[in-house]
């Protein structure tokens, strides 16, 4: 009997390599949905990788023979908003670290899709803690390093996973920027004076590219993937961490009508006020980042600074060149909850408020009706130190279960 | 213990200063400064005194903090008890109605808790460094001569509730130096800080490593094997030392020409200074295990980051662990499989466990994070806060003075807003030797405790002599 057709074998490979998108109903004794008020005694039902409905288990009737997950809490999957996860493996080897070129200071057509390794111990490390979406890529520490990507952390194949292949362009300002010795830059005013001399080329180059075709450039990789970030297509992601450096990005943003993020952010206190007028949204540096150099002055109440200031936010697991490899941005915003920030709003910072800077609000970021079934589970309170994580659904599979 | 520094520097606040100790005639008082250069003792008595004269006005009445949970650690946690501290020591742990001294200071803690000060057994503060890049194995080598005890991430230790620290040289060697155990006093120099053990010998530790942080270019060795062959051959050196000096008999024409690295390393072989042995991979720990029963040493092995691969191993060569919980695994190749379960694996096999922060690997003000991440892996909630405190002290051979809140041990405690392994729990208080070094209500100290501008500054030198401590800091 020949079962083992290659068809069959396809559907096998191909099972095997996604997992299912069951029929699934989550019940939590309270469901922070982030779009309203927690529902307790709530349930999600998910069907096809969405989620069907959501309400209070009084309204929503579980269909016989569904599968239940029940917890004690439940999120909508928690958004990392800048990570290196995916590039700056586990190992910490040469062969592992993707997420830096140091051959050339501004190298904006170094896409990430070419190098994401969605397999990493990581990826599968922070999900198992309920981070379902990340936004990922080419990292700080060169004038420019790249650009970014926003993938679900489900390990299916990345055509299914990706939510947007070339999210951002990388960008890093002050000493964070400079070269090796004797390479340029080699100090905070020659990362900008280098910066708006390539903004420079790439508007003229936008400007030629509308002429007549024959008098057209030729196709330049470099030129066009800065010219996204000039155009309004995609946001310039500036890390920056001290004060002076931050009102340089935010000049910068000024003279080309950039559309920025100011990512880390270190001294933000500082600055609250130009960064409040600027309008420009923070990525802000892990809560328990290490105070030293550019960072000396990070506090662990910024989030709750930003919070009242008005100024958007949301937290990222940054990048680590050492132990521990990558931080997980639930425990960032669980310190942040515990200096100042309320727990909705540090919620919120790592649901709903990533998804919309994100501009991925549409399919993620919180548990509404068509959106995708991105699931957290826990057994108390998710900032609680001793608090587990006893499940993880991303797009509807259930990708987590061994309490974490 | 009468004789040791720590014990003067708790006494300041008494009439006469135990100096006992010191073979100095009390009639050579009067000479001062040959009485200062034959007898450092007295010297480290003078300067505890008087460095610490604002520590007397703060010890001469006794301080009662009555209504707070206190985890004693080495009994039953008692509800609503009264803690009462006096001259440095505790003097008094019961519960609500035990009589408070006449004349104390009573403060109502109601709804706080009070534990004793966190122990780090592993710990970079204060920027310290010992062995350079000459050579791989360098045990004459001091903390003691090479660190900053203005520099913040000691402020930030206090923060964060830490009394007492191991502080260690780095990993780069097979023997990078001798480690010092400190207690983080506001001191104006190192003396300040300084504990003398039984032996009247400033207490530390030696530190080693093993693995790939050790593993360089010659004359550092190139493999494990060689590793474990140069620690050897400096032992058997060390053997030979220790066998000549005792032939000797005291005879200085027989006696072997003083060697400062072999002579730390007899301390070593007798079992007067435990060595602290970085250690990661399992093979690794296996070979720090095979040494240790060579030459008969007392070790402590330090991250251990397979530990839950060879509990039983581990167990049987009676080693305890001090042990490191990370936000993630990795980041080099011997931590991949570092987990929080080894707190909980090496629980059940009887290993005695620590934590350290390796600061500034991970945060002294967030230590306690540890613990309660050991917990959410399996371990037992009692055994957490014991390695956050008694059982580090034991590693430190510190546990008759200090890691519980025992009447007659140091008053070295920590004033907290809740459950110390609750997110939200906050230090509001830290204090050594019944001394304030962290107070919350404190803007500058507030300053270390959450971060921001100038966080990162050392803190400024102060008059040492004059004003209370609140004002000297």
């Amino acid at each position: 009997m020949k079962i083992f057709t290659p068809h069959f074998a396809a559907l096998v490979s191909l099972l095997a390599a996604t997992a299912f998108a069951e029929d699934l109903a989550v019940q939590g004794e309270t469901v922070h949905t982030m779009a309203g008020e927690a529902i307790r005694d709530g349930v999600v039902l998910i069907k096809d990788g969405k989620i069907q409905s959501i309400g209070p288990a009084a309204t929503v009737k579980i269909p016989a023979g569904t599968r239940v997950l029940r917890a004690k809490v439940v999120t909508p999957g928690l958004i990392d908003a800048h990570t290196v996860v995916g590039f700056s493996g586990i190992l910490n080897q040469p062969h592992d670290q993707e997420q830096l070129e140091k051959s050339a200071p501004l190298q904006p057509e170094l896409r990430a899709i070419d190098s994401y390794n969605g397999r990493d111990p990581l990826v599968d490390y922070i999900r198992g803690f309920g981070v379902t979406t990340i936004h990922t890529g080419h990292g700080p520490g060169a004038l420019i390093s790249g650009q970014t990507m926003i993938v679900k952390t489900h390990p299916a194949n990345l055509e299914q996973a990706l939510l947007n292949p070339a999210a951002m362009t990388a960008a890093t300002l002050g000493s964070g920027a400079s070269a090796d010795k004797g390479k340029a830059p080699g100090t905070a005013s020659k990362a900008v004076a280098m910066l708006r001399a390539e903004l420079i080329k790439t508007q003229d180059y936008i400007r030629k590219t509308k002429l007549a075709a024959d008098k057209r450039p030729a196709r330049d990789l470099h030129l066009e993937a800065l010219a996204r970030a000039l155009d309004g297509q995609q946001p310039l992601l500036i890390t920056v961490q001290r004060h002076h450096d931050i009102l340089a990005a935010l000049r910068l943003a000024a003279e080309f009508k950039l559309k920025i993020i100011l990512d880390g952010v270190s001294d933000a206190a500082l600055v609250l006020t130009d960064i409040k007028k600027s309008g420009f949204p923070v990525f802000l540096h892990p809560t328990m980042s290490r105070a030293s150099g550019e960072t000396e002055n990070l506090s662990l109440e910024t989030a709750a600074k930003l919070r009242q200031a008005g100024i958007p936010f949301a937290f990222q697991s940054g990048f680590e060149s050492y132990v521990p490899k990558t931080r997980v941005v639930l425990f960032e915003a669980a310190v942040a909850a515990a200096h100042g920030l309320s727990q909705n709003e540090a919620l919120a910072a790592i649901t709903i408020d990533a998804a919309k800077l994100l501009g991925i609000q549409k399919r993620t970021g919180s548990l509404e009706a068509g959106k995708d079934a991105d699931l957290a589970l826990y057994d108390g309170d998710p900032f609680e130190y001793t608090t587990h994580c006893t499940g993880v659904i991303v797009s509807g599979v259930v990708t987590d279960v061994q309490p974490r | 213990m009468d004789s040791s520094l720590n014990a003067a520097a708790s006494r300041v606040g008494s009439p006469t200063l135990n100096v006992k100790s010191c073979p100095c005639p009390a009639l050579l008082a009067i000479i001062f400064s040959s009485m200062t250069r034959f007898c450092p003792k007295f010297l480290a008595a003078l300067i505890a005194a008087f460095g610490h004269a604002a520590v007397l006005s703060a010890q001469e009445t006794p301080l009662a903090l009555t209504g707070a949970q206190l985890i004693t650690i080495s009994g039953e946690t008692i509800e609503q008890g009264v803690f009462v501290v006096h001259r440095g020591k505790i003097v008094t742990v019961g519960p609500r109605g035990t009589a408070i001294p006449a004349g104390a200071t009573t403060r109502d803690v109601t709804g706080k808790v009070i534990m004793p000060g966190l122990v780090d057994t592993h710990s970079h503060i204060g920027s310290p460094a010992a062995g350079d890049q000459s050579a791989p194995i360098q045990p004459d080598t001091r903390v003691l001569d090479a660190i900053d005890v203005r520099d913040a991430s000691i402020q930030k230790a206090q923060a964060g509730g830490i009394t007492t620290a191991n502080i260690m040289p780095g990993s780069g060697h097979l023997i990078s130096g001798q480690t010092l155990y400190l207690k983080l006093r506001d001191g104006n120099t190192i003396d300040d800080l300084l504990i003398t053990n039984k032996a009247g010998r400033v207490a530390g530790g030696l530190k080693m490593a093993n693995g790939t942080n050790s593993r360089r270019d010659p004359p550092f060795p190139g493999t494990r094997a060689k590793s474990a062959a140069l620690v050897r051959e400096k032992f058997v050196a060390a053997q030979d030392y220790r066998d000549k000096t005792a032939r000797a008999k005291g005879d200085v024409e027989k006696l072997p020409a003083r060697d400062l690295a072999l002579e730390t390393l007899v301390e070593v072989l007798e079992g007067q200074r435990v060595v602290h042995h970085h250690t990661h991979r399992h093979d690794d720990i296996l070979t720090v295990l095979r040494l240790q029963k060579e030459f008969g040493f007392r070790v402590v092995l330090h991250h251990v980051s397979d530990a839950w691969k060879v509990p039983d191993e581990i167990a049987a060569a009676k080693a305890p662990c001090s042990i490191i919980l990370l936000d993630s695994p990795g980041g080099k190749l011997e931590a991949r499989d570092v987990d929080w379960k080894s707190g909980a694996v090496l629980e059940k096999a009887g290993v005695p466990v620590a934590f350290h922060t390796d600061d500034p690997v991970t945060d002294s003000r967030l230590f306690l994070r540890s613990a309660a991440f050991a917990v959410r892996a399996g371990m037992s909630r009692a055994g957490a806060l014991r390695a956050l405190t008694l059982t580090g002290a034991e590693m430190l051979e510190l546990q008759a003075q200090l890691g519980s809140l025992e009447a007659g041990k140091d008053a070295d405690f920590i004033l907290l807003s809740g459950d110390p392994l609750s997110v939200y729990a906050r230090v509001l208080e830290t204090h050594v030797d019944g001394v304030k070094v962290f107070d919350r209500e404190n803007e500058k100290d507030r300053l270390w405790a959450t971060g921001g501008y100038g966080a990162g500054q050392p803190r400024a030198a102060h008059l040492c002599c004059f004003g209370t401590s609140e004002e000297a800091r």
